[in-house]
């Protein structure tokens, strides 16, 4: 244990800050016109959340799993895990993350949206809105050039944000499909701050918001549920 | 044993340097002196070896960009082109023994290569596995020395190495550290193996293996590659917010990278550092520690109260 104490994050970094950020250029160029498509699908999210009866609702968390499972092989596992053994793990945990989504919401049928909105599910919203329009922004605005643009539904960030978002967005939390998107966001802060890039903090703010907002509303239903 | 069938032209003539100008120069009495292209031996065998390396972490590790990939062989050109032999790397680091494999191929598969890898797995039944996987990496014939990466399961994997040199498939074994870590272990393994190298990280900050690691080297005539020279370049971006002082030139240290360098070889138990690089100048720079003048160990110890100060 002390021995681990020795070790700076840095060291841990196999890889540098050049060559991660150029993967997503490469990797844009490659997908392209993907960008649009998984956007499209990122909108129909959306629109799916806000349906009033059931059946349409069950095909948002099935949207999400085929999001996950192409990040899992689209990125992680062809091109992350070039540069970075661990991410075949992390490919592993996204193609786990999928499943839970089909089962839990669309086999399961306990991922439900709608009814009257409350502050949590704004905010869920919001989130989401964010991971979409604003996060392929972000490298911009920390100084890296557009053709890095992280997108939803093609790199990790921004479809694990999404999903949070979306999560926090239900009516009632599944706290087991929160567990992987947490810990990549953790992950992903660990890293970019390992590279002393200066968007480290965003999914670790991300996580927090989204398990912040979601338990204090849980516990305020509780309260509310014993008052009656 | 990378690349050639037989000892060259080239080799045995720089075996004979290395047993006539080499081993005058290893004592390293006086203050300075000149020594064009200098060489240490490597006690177990006598093979001379260039003071300077090519190390491979993160630098070459990347992925299947081919703007980098080129970029990276650029880097193994000069560094050949500038006398350089030995290139060390890991099954660890990624994409990086690929990298070179890629570079090699590209510049024709240098004769004078001496490559350096490790094994690096907790499981004995699939180290033989890993090294034939790193070997076709690399794309050559097979590794000159192997190493246990940072001790790792390095009982079972030391049996399967000397079982490989013993069998003319490997000339040279070793075990690594890093970070300063786990010297007692090392000590212990140095001790009791007939090691031919010991890898550590040895540089002008992290000065603890001249205790006894490096005294310990001498002694069990254990080649030492000192890694991190630069401490993952750290000391480079400290060293570089002063002016070279004016002595340096004495020891025929132009810029900082050659002060640090030649710190860190000039030691009279290390035989090689490994600094990685991306940049063509930068090896350029590394590879001018390997030549002209050396400090004696005065000097050194100026060196290393001046770059405390830093």
């Amino acid at each position: 244990m002390s021995e681990w104490m020795t070790y700076r994050l840095s060291d841990f970094l196999m890889f540098s800050p050049s060559t991660y950020f150029r993967q997503f250029e490469l990797y844009n160029a490659d997908v392209w016109p993907a960008h649009i498509m998984t956007l499209t699908l990122g909108a129909a999210c959306l629109w799916l959340s806000r349906q009033p009866i059931a059946a349409p609702q069950r095909a948002l968390p099935a949207i999400l799993a085929g999001c996950w499972l192409w990040v899992a092989w689209g990125y992680l596992y062809t091109r992350y895990a070039t540069i970075n053994w661990a991410a075949s793990y992390f490919a592993g945990a996204f193609v786990l993350q999928a499943i839970l989504l089909f089962l839990v919401g669309t086999f399961g049928k306990k991922l439900e949206f709608g009814g009257s909105i409350q502050r949590a599910q704004k905010a869920g919203i919001a989130i989401f809105l964010i991971a979409m329009i604003v996060q392929p922004l972000i490298g911009v605005i920390a100084g890296r050039p557009w053709v890095e643009a992280e997108v939803f539904g093609l790199a990790p960030n921004p479809t694990v944000a999404a999903t949070l978002g979306l999560l926090l967005a239900a009516r009632r939390w599944r706290w087991e499909l929160f567990v992987i998107p947490a810990l990549w966001c953790g992950i992903d802060g660990a890293t970019r701050l390992a590279m002393e890039a200066p968007d480290f903090w965003v999914m670790p703010v991300v996580a927090i918001l989204v398990i912040g907002l979601a338990a204090a509303a849980a516990i305020d239903r509780r309260r509310a549920a014993r008052q009656l | 044993m990378s690349r050639r069938k037989s000892i060259s032209r080239r080799a045995l003539l720089e075996s004979m340097l290395a047993g006539g100008l080499g081993a005058a120069l290893l004592p390293f009495k006086g203050l300075a002196m000149a020594a064009p292209d200098i060489t240490k031996r490597i006690p177990s065998s006598g093979e001379a070896l260039p003071l300077v390396g090519l190390g491979s972490w993160i630098t070459f590790n990347v992925g299947n960009d081919r703007r980098a990939l080129n970029s990276c062989a650029d880097v193994v050109r000069a560094f050949f082109a500038a006398g350089g032999r030995l290139i060390d790397s890991s099954p660890m680091y990624g994409s990086s023994q690929a990298t070179i494999g890629y570079a090699l191929n590209k510049l024709g598969d240098p004769e004078t290569l001496f490559a350096a890898d490790k094994v690096w797995t907790s499981s004995a039944a699939r180290g033989p596995t890993q090294i034939e996987q790193s070997r076709r990496h690399w794309d050559v014939r097979a590794f000159d020395l192997l190493q246990v990466h940072n001790l790792r399961a390095w009982e079972r994997h030391l049996d399967l190495l000397f079982g490989m040199k013993d069998e003319g498939r490997l000339r040279y074994v070793g075990v690594t550290t890093s970070h300063g870590r786990r010297h007692g272990d090392l000590e212990r393994i140095m001790k009791r193996h007939p090691l031919d190298f010991v890898q550590m990280t040895y540089n002008a900050s992290h000065r603890a293996v001249e205790r006894r690691l490096l005294p310990l080297a001498r002694e069990r005539g254990i080649a030492v590659i000192a890694n991190r020279p630069y401490d993952g370049g750290r000391l480079i971006r400290r060293a570089k917010r002063e002016v070279l002082p004016s002595w340096a030139a004495e020891i025929g240290a132009a810029n900082w990278p050659e002060f640090l360098l030649k710190f860190v070889v000039s030691h009279p138990a290390v035989n090689c550092a490994i600094p990685a690089t991306t940049q063509v100048v930068h090896v350029r720079e590394n590879m001018r520690a390997s030549s002209g003048l050396l400090p004696d160990q005065a000097t050194r110890r100026r060196m290393a109260a001046h770059i405390r100060q830093l």
